[in-house]
């Protein structure tokens, strides 16, 4: 079936603000999020869903909250990994110290408090912006460092600050294989996904857009910067502390400090750039970029060299793969600032038109 | 017109402003009355832009006061004005370049949507509602200022007339009693000069609603005003009828230079 709308009319407002107006669209989105429940567990071996699939899931999610704030409402942050180290030690610390605490709720939870921190830190925004604020943020990434080290309430006295969860369930559901990891995983994205696309395309994203786009223009007419920047500070502290809780409870499932370090902050970053600020889908294309090429390099290196009967060896490799991704990203940013999301978009114009452009 | 000019409904009493050591208003005063056009004009930096951003909140006057419908205010805030109906548009565009013509024209309807954070995030009733309601509303925006072929389309994209129309748009979104505009024909051709000006006297004479104009153009001035009030360095050389301002003497040689 070729890619066209002709004949789908909208008759009402309603039909017309859908997320996927386009009938192919939805069907092909249907047939992903199937394809990923029902086919994947069957198709998938092991190492490719607990090393790839599930990093690959959550990271999505962190970088879906990421974006909201730096995509959406333009404020920058470099304290993702602390959120996400907030998300994961609040809800190990719900988990271990309520009797009969089900995990599901340990997560929210997690996240809520996430979510209180983030507008703690989120505070500076009101007065700072760029750079400046991208600094302030980091105050919470050295905060959390430190804390979740120095502070041994917090790691349950555990000396090194590793701790672990064992025995997890979700409303009678083991959670135990590398499948059910996986199936929890993406339900989890999947619900974020679509709450985030709600809120995007409602009054408050327009006013977080609005703030990122001329605040003094939003401030006229009667948005308020502080609830609009500190809103979305929460809204993406809470995603991201979920993701971070997912982060140890099901993908490490033992977890100390450096899980979350100043690196994570900067990946999430990147992950938002590369694939497109300001859009749901960037987020996923920006994870799946820079969690799944570096793999896909460490396997394809060392058979281009061995095509050319050179033998490469592992650290070669390893070097190769930051120097391939470093320019890959520089590449991105030069070729398209608005990332991956806007390539795709660009190529589903062309497709509309395809095969007569004029 | 059907439209009749009633009482006063937003009178400025001696408003200075002064950033550092530049007075960019002294001692300013005038009424606006309500249903009425009302033009600011002035040479380039006389104090007009300065005025309107005293009016809604973005500056705060270190003399003065503002009384609108009998409520005064020493300082106003920009929330506190749009609560209070005012909208404004800008001279240089500041439109929210990311987001489509209908999303601008959205956000305007801010201050009449009720619903939170949680129904909006999981489309309640309240919030799906609210929004087809507020998507009606800004539909006949949308016809009434001829926009409806771009609805879709990021304002970065447009052409400068259809970006003024949309500032426009997002600005009447408020339903606005008071309707502050800044420039609204700078940089246009004769006939997007003629549309506006039929835009403005409609929303005038449709809605009633108030309008403060800043303009350059006097043609367009002298045409669509009751009342002008004539800036120069900040202070006011000038106010009335468009007869009046333009046999004024100071203003003439505010225009045009005295001889000496």
């Amino acid at each position: 079936m070729l890619y066209r709308e002709n004949g789908q009319f909208k008759s009402s407002y309603a039909a017309d603000q859908q997320i996927f107006p386009i009938v192919q669209d939805r069907w092909a989105i249907l047939g992903i999020v199937a394809f990923a429940f029902a086919a994947v567990p069957l198709l998938a071996n092991e190492y490719l869903l607990s090393a790839i699939l599930v990093p690959f899931l959550i990271l999505a999610l962190a970088a879906l909250g990421v974006n909201l704030l730096v995509g959406y409402c333009g404020q920058i942050t470099l304290g993702a990994g602390a959120f996400m180290a907030v998300g994961a030690y609040a809800a190990y610390n719900f988990f271990i110290r309520v009797d009969g605490m089900p995990l599901l709720a340990a997560l929210l939870l997690g996240g809520l408090t996430a979510a209180a921190v983030g507008i703690v830190f989120g505070v500076p925004s009101l007065r700072v912006r760029g750079l400046y604020l991208a600094v302030a943020t980091l105050a919470a990434q050295f905060l959390a460092d430190w804390a979740f080290l120095r502070i041994k309430w917090f790691t349950n006295d555990s000396p090194s600050g590793s701790v672990s969860v064992a025995n997890l369930h979700v409303l009678g559901w083991k959670i135990d294989s590398p499948v059910d990891r996986y199936l929890l995983c993406l339900a989890v994205l999947v619900v974020f996904a679509l709450l985030a696309k709600n809120m995007v395309r409602s009054a408050i994203g327009r006013q977080w857009m609005a703030i990122r786009d001329m605040d003094v223009a939003a401030e006229v007419i009667g948005i308020r910067p502080m609830f609009a920047k500190l809103s979305a500070f929460a809204v993406s502290s809470f995603i991201v502390g979920v993701a971070g809780a997912l982060w140890g409870f099901i993908h490490l499932s033992s977890w100390e400090p450096a899980a979350f370090s100043v690196d994570r902050s900067f990946q999430l970053l990147f992950m938002v750039i590369i694939g497109g600020m300001g859009s749901i889908m960037g987020s996923f294309f920006g994870a799946a970029f820079i969690v799944v090429l570096p793999i896909f390099l460490n396997q394809f290196l060392p058979w281009l060299g061995g095509l050319v009967g050179l033998a490469v060896s592992t650290a070669t490799v390893s070097h190769a793969e930051f120097m391939i991704f470093g320019v890959l990203i520089v590449f991105f940013l030069i070729v398209e600032p608005h990332g991956l999301a806007r390539l795709w978009s660009i190529g589903k114009e062309k497709l509309r038109l395809w095969p007569f452009p004029h | 017109m059907g439209r009749t000019i009633g009482e006063v409904v937003l009178d400025l009493n001696n408003v200075s402003l002064s950033f550092g050591g530049v007075k960019a208003l002294s001692d300013i005063s005038f009424d606006v009355r309500e249903h009425e056009v009302r033009a600011i004009i002035g040479p380039n930096g006389a104090g007009k832009s300065s005025m309107l951003n005293v009016i809604n909140g973005v500056y705060r006057p270190q003399e003065g006061e503002i009384v609108l419908r009998g409520e005064h205010f020493s300082r106003m805030s920009p929330y506190k004005a749009a609560q209070s109906g005012i909208a404004r548009t800008f001279q240089h565009i500041a439109l929210f370049k990311g987001m489509s013509v209908l999303d601008n024209i959205m956000t305007g309807r801010t201050l009449k949507m009720k619903s939170n954070l949680v129904q909006q995030a999981f489309r309640l009733g309240p919030a799906w509602r609210e929004e087809l309601e507020h998507r009606a509303k800004v539909e006949e925006i949308i016809d009434f200022l001829e926009i409806q072929h771009i609805r879709k389309t990021p304002v970065g994209r447009l052409p400068y007339g259809l970006q003024k129309r949309v500032d426009l748009g997002r600005a009447l979104a408020m339903e606005p009693q008071i309707l502050l505009l800044d420039e609204p024909m700078a940089g246009m051709n004769v006939e997007e000069k003629q549309d506006m000006s039929r835009f403005i006297l409609d929303v005038n004479d449709q809605l009633g609603t108030t309008i403060v104009l800043i303009e350059h153009d006097m043609g367009v001035v002298m045409d669509i005003s009751d009342r002008v009030v004539v800036l120069d360095y900040g202070k006011k050389i000038g106010d009335g009828t468009p007869d009046e301002v333009r046999s004024n003497e100071e203003v003439i040689s505010a225009y045009l230079g005295a001889s000496h």
